[in-house]
């Protein structure tokens, strides 16, 4: 047993515990059981982290052989390098924070039990994915925080939205699972393994070959980047395949920010950095990467500029920032995106949980329209929601100054086709950025009180239990940048820390290029989020009925944006109603009408006379029917061979 | 070698049982509790007796193995049976699945129960018997004998209309048998000999081979039920007492894909590869047909009918890649939808015994008072969309993997049938479990009794076991499966060779 067995196997347990015998246990036991066994896990994540990244331990665990046939082999087993340990750190540290967290947030709720069961679940299906060896283990983890998500998004199974949203996730995933599902297909026939080490032995023997599909032969390498990168914007809700997440947030607050934030999202950027061996000798595909990347950071953040649910202005930010994630790793510049993915998590999951603590204030009030002054009863919660809102603006020496900037510059940087518009989108997202979220805190935290007196008056501070874990996040969100710049961004740094779990087939020359920029570009970010802070202080503090006017003066582009692009709209009508239509037809015209109509119906009409007679005889011993049925079919094979014989 | 007959004694043991319960005086409660008494202790011997068969299993060995030779019917067709990797994966399922298909009936079956459980018997042994003969006349009697039970058990203990669908069932099967059949004297017209051991190495003349392929086809496309012949088996379905429909699908289905491997395959390899495209297409037109006619069904039943048509096109997709993989994943397949459908089939009788109807408007929310079984439903509903760590995913995977280096346009389309299986099987569970509890006939509903935990449970762990680890399954079939492959491929190769010398 080493100490990833219980990295990776505690969260298993306490899933177990509280899932099988929770009703026994009752609700406090079963949170403590989860509790505890994930601050075990998130502690020697840390230790792993030290181990794996600064004194270069990595290891491979096998477990056991899981899938044997043929030629194909998938093998259970854990793969730790840093890219690895960066993500155990992550997905066990929130998570340990979020169980905390929950013990507060869902303590009225009959159901606990059953919610840790789940989190925790979550938990290890997660560290599944980003301990998986293999293609087909990594799908399994891939399945299984899929499965997680539903259960947790359909958490309140009586709502019908909840239960829409679950099943609406679980769907478009599924659509990109598709993708995912043909693209490990397309490896497996090219290299006929789908464990990590061969592929990446064999990737640059794959280049120039070509692959027979769609009904003509394409470059092997780009198609089964493409094909594997739709699996990873459906898990990371990318332009296009993102109508899930801002519906995801029906579940309880605690699960978006473990999931819908911090973790499950950002599986997919996780995949193309575990990848990257595949990816850098597809340069089309990144280009790919980089456009969808960047069209996601800039759809996203103009959405998230009209929302007035609270924690919809939240998805749309985190759908935005998995944009950004995607432009770093289209330009080849995998550490930056990393360190984005790394830094986003402590202040995206602590906005979450610091929205969390606003609800819980308001008694599930989510509604910014119906908010407003609450900082004078939630100082401490406003501390934090402060604090989350400069660090994601990316306000000086936060952390998201250091890995949001050093995207844009690594875009501006980039060689790729798609990176001088991946520079113009995230550069105009960054003001959207800094715009949506001062509104968030204005409209939730300043001004006159638009709420009812009865909820303003009892609105009160969240317990200790719930205080800790946002403290403890804005400390990550103040910091980490800083603390950990070194090792994500700058060459030397990177070469020593991400060693071979990351490659650049140009030994990061990206993260040279970005420092020999002109100087204004570093400049450029900082000054949009300045931008956005003060328009948005103006709208919001000085004139608040300016955006009331403007929304009215801009009537068509302020529903496009209330509407989100009227996605939903366009997908109802292009796939779901037409699948019903043409289950439909199938069912009552194709089985109905033309098979049985003109096959056993036709030929039944005629017989089923007979039958009714036939019935009214069986009214005595069936058996003997039955018997004599047998018999009869024996005997005349039978005579039938012996006369063929003769 | 074991010195007694365990295959024989596996397939007529129930038969014994039949026997002892016609023996059986009266029809009181006291006649219909031991009935189902001997009938439940007839199937679990039947079941430990087979156990046997897993323990002395030589699984390197990729021939037929307890063979038993007896001379039958004056020495030409002989009484032969044996299993290999296979063949007894199946007898092992028919076996499994018989118990806990008996006590699914326990309360469900009040009139004429000795009949019921009598045909239940007798089905068994043509099940296992289906499954283990080696003498081609042997089987068929096996193979069509089946239908027998099976009519009669959907036509006395049916729905309301029970009639309709136990003469589609028949009418279908029929005309695939008399097909069969004429095919069966054929052979022996031209071989001399009904052993499938002798057939399978025989090497028919590739015409004959074209028109022999196509008759079994139209008894095995039935029986399995491919599409466009696939009705019969939703009405029979949602006739069929739950118990008939355990069986019928974890069963009887897989005699036609179990036919497809035991003589298609082997026998005629060069028509199987001729029509490889067409079953290509049939089973690719199965999986998003039927899915998309699943996503609109309003009997739960019905629902689950179709998407068990959805789920056998991967198995005929993955043998007619002629790939070990693809090979592995039908038998596979077979194995796991058994449990899944099966448990499936008896969740919805769970249902049914207590509400006495299928129609899913009639229910929703029965997850505020059966927490048990919603996490039972959830766990094959996920199974059925083929989520990794249960056992659909493994078949779904090898069979969709093998699909692709065969050809990659099967595989796209075969693979958005993981889209539509969530889609149908997620609405399901939502329209059924999910959702607060308003129906008033609903309000008193109770969660599983032990009985019906008793029999759920086998199938959970199963699922979740050959989930993780599906090697029991997948070794015991390998060296047969290689075996058939090397054959097949080792028939086609002088022709390729030959076709290759022209050019």
């Amino acid at each position: 047993m080493t100490m990833y067995h219980f990295i990776v196997f505690l969260p298993l347990a306490g899933a177990l515990i509280a899932g099988l015998f929770g009703r026994v246990l009752g609700a406090r036991p079963s949170e403590i059981v989860t509790t505890v066994f994930l601050m075990i896990a998130a502690g020697l994540s840390w230790v792993a982290f030290f181990d794996v990244g600064f004194y270069g331990k990595d290891l491979r665990v096998p477990l056991f052989t899981w899938i044997s046939a043929g030629d194909l082999k998938v093998e259970w087993a854990l793969r730790v390098d840093t890219l690895t340990a960066v993500m155990l750190i992550v997905v066990n540290s929130v998570s340990a924070l979020v169980h905390l967290y929950s013990i507060g947030y869902m303590h009225e709720d009959p159901h606990r039990p059953r919610f840790f069961a789940y989190l925790s679940l979550f938990t290890f299906a997660m560290l599944a994915l980003v301990t998986a060896d293999n293609l087909v283990q990594l799908f399994f983890g891939w399945e299984g925080v899929g499965l997680a998500s539903y259960l947790l998004i359909g958490f309140w199974y009586q709502k019908p939205e909840a239960n829409a949203a679950a099943i609406k996730a679980f769907v478009v995933n599924r659509v990109g699972d598709f993708g995912f599902a043909l693209g490990i297909f397309a490896v497996f026939a090219m290299i006929g393994s789908v464990g990590f080490e061969t592929i990446f032995a064999e990737a640059k023997s794959l280049t120039g070959k070509t692959i027979h599909i769609f009904g003509g032969n394409f470059d092997a390498l780009t198609v089964i980047c493409l094909l594997l990168f739709v699996g990873a914007m459906g898990k990371s809700a990318q332009f296009l395949l993102h109508t899930w997440l801002p519906d995801a947030m029906e579940g309880p607050t605690p699960v978006s920010a473990l999931i819908h934030a911090a973790t499950m999202v950002t599986a997919g950027v996780f995949m193309v950095a575990r990848l990257s061996p595949l990816f850098e000798l597809a340069p089309s595909a990144l280009t790919v990467v980089t456009f969808f990347g960047a069209t996601t950071a800039f759809f996203a953040a103009t959405v998230g500029l009209v929302q007035n649910d609270i924690k919809r202005v939240i998805a749309y930010s985190t759908c935005s920032q998995l944009g950004y994630m995607f432009v770093a790793m289209g330009v080849g510049a995998y550490s930056v995106g990393m360190f984005h993915l790394f830094t986003h998590a402590a202040f995206k999951a602590l906005l979450f949980l610091g929205a969390g603590s606003v609800i819980h204030a308001m008694h599930h009030e989510q509604d910014m329209r119906n908010m407003g002054g609450l900082w004078k009863k939630i100082p401490f919660t406003y501390a934090m929601m402060f604090i989350g809102t400069i660090a994601l603006t990316g306000f000086p020496f936060t952390a998201g100054y250091f890995s949001k900037d050093a995207i844009i510059e690594a875009a501006f940087a980039g060689h790729n086709s798609m990176a001088a518009y991946a520079f113009y989108m995230t550069v105009i997202a960054a003001a959207l950025t800094s715009f949506y979220s001062w509104r968030l805190v204005f409209m939730t935290f300043h001004g006159e009180t638009r709420a009812d007196h009865h909820t303003y008056d009892h609105a009160h501070e969240s317990p200790l239990v719930m205080l800790i874990p946002l403290a403890i996040l804005a400390t990550g969100a103040l910091v980490l940048g800083f603390a950990f710049k070194g090792v994500f961004i700058y060459e030397e740094g990177v070469e020593k820390f991400f060693r071979h779990s990351l490659f650049s087939h140009d030994n990061w020359h990206i993260l040279h290029a970005m420092h020999e920029i002109p100087g204004w570009v570093p400049w450029l970010p900082t000054v949009m989020m300045a931008g956005g802070f003060l328009v948005s202080y103006w709208f919001y503090m000085v004139n608040p009925r300016l955006p009331v006017a403007l929304a009215k003066q801009q009537d068509v582009l302020y529903r496009f944006l209330l509407n989100k692009w009227y996605f939903d709209e366009i997908y109802d009508f292009l796939f779901v109603r037409p699948a019903k239509a043409v289950g439909r037809f199938l069912w009552k015209k194709g089985d109905g009408w033309l098979i049985d109509g003109f096959g056993p119906n036709g030929v039944s009409a005629r017989v089923l006379d007979v039958t009714r007679g036939v019935v009214r005889l069986q009214t005595g011993y069936l058996y003997h029917y039955a018997f004599v049925m047998l018999i009869g079919v024996a005997a005349l094979i039978t005579w039938f061979l012996f006369k063929g014989a003769a | 070698m074991a010195t007694w007959p365990i295959l024989s004694v596996t397939t007529f043991l129930p038969l014994v049982g039949a026997v002892f319960i016609l023996l059986l005086r009266g029809d009181d409660e006291a006649a219909k509790r031991n009935a189902r008494w001997v009938a439940l202790w007839t199937t679990v011997v039947t079941f430990v007796v087979s156990i046997f068969l897993i323990t002395g299993f030589d699984k390197s060995n990729p021939g037929f193995q307890f063979v038993e030779d007896h001379p039958w019917l004056g020495g030409t067709i002989r009484y032969k049976m044996g299993v290999d990797g296979i063949s007894l994966p199946f007898v092992i399922l028919t076996t499994f699945l018989m118990p806990i298909t008996i006590l699914s009936a326990w309360h469900a079956i009040e009139k004429r129960v000795k009949e019921f459980m009598v045909l239940f018997l007798i089905l068994e042994t043509l099940m296992v018997g289906t499954f283990s003969a080696l003498d081609i006349v042997l089987f068929y009697v096996f193979f069509e004998g089946g239908l027998i039970p099976m009519f009669l058990i959907i036509g006395v203990w049916g729905g309301a209309r029970r009639v309709y669908a136990s003469f589609k069932f028949f009418l279908y099967t029929l005309a695939g048998s008399v097909l069969m059949l004429l095919a069966i004297m054929a052979m022996y017209y031209q071989a001399g000999t009904t052993d499938i051991v002798k057939l399978l190495t025989y090497g028919f003349p590739r015409g004959m081979q074209t028109w022999l392929w196509l008759a079994f086809f139209a008894s095995f496309a039935v029986k399995l039920p491919m599409w466009p012949v696939h009705t019969w088996l939703p009405d029979a379905h949602v006739e069929a007492p739950t118990a008939g429909s355990v069986i019928l699908a974890a069963v009887l289905l897989k005699m036609g894909g179990y036919g497809f491997l035991r003589f298609s395959l082997p026998m005629f390899p060069h028509a199987s590869e001729l029509f490889a495209p067409m079953m290509f297409f049939l089973s690719v037109v199965a999986i998003i047909y039927t899915s998309l006619v699943a996503l609109m069904q309003e009997d739960i039943k019905k629902l689950i009918a179709y998407s068990s048509v959805a789920h056998m096109g991967f198995v005929t997709l993955g043998m007619f890649t002629f790939s070990n993989e693809g090979v592995q994943a039908a038998v596979f397949q077979m194995v796991s939808h058994g449990i899944v459908s099966g448990a499936l089939f008896l969740c919805v009788g769970v249902v049914y015994d207590r509400m006495h109807t299928r129609e899913i408007a009639a229910y929703g929310g029965l997850v505020n008072r059966m927490p048990i079984y919603a996490a039972v439903f959830m766990l094959f509903t996920m199974a059925n969309c083929g989520l990794p760590g249960t056992s659909g995913f493994v078949g779904e995977l090898l069979a969709l993997i093998s699909a692709f280096k065969a050809n990659t346009w099967v595989a796209v389309f075969a693979t958005s049938g993981v889209i539509l299986s969530a889609a149908y099987a997620l609405w399901l569970y939502r329209r059924v479990v999910f959702g607060a509890l308003e129906k008033d006939s609903l309000k008193s509903i109770t969660d599983l009794e032990t009985r019906e935990i008793a029999i759920l449970a086998p199938l959970v762990i199963l699922t979740l076991f050959f989930g993780f680890y599906p090697a029991p399954v997948l070794d015991m079939s390998a060296a047969s499966v290689a075996n058939l492959v090397a054959q097949t491929k080792a028939a086609l190769a002088p022709a390729k060779a030959a076709l290759l010398g022209v050019q």
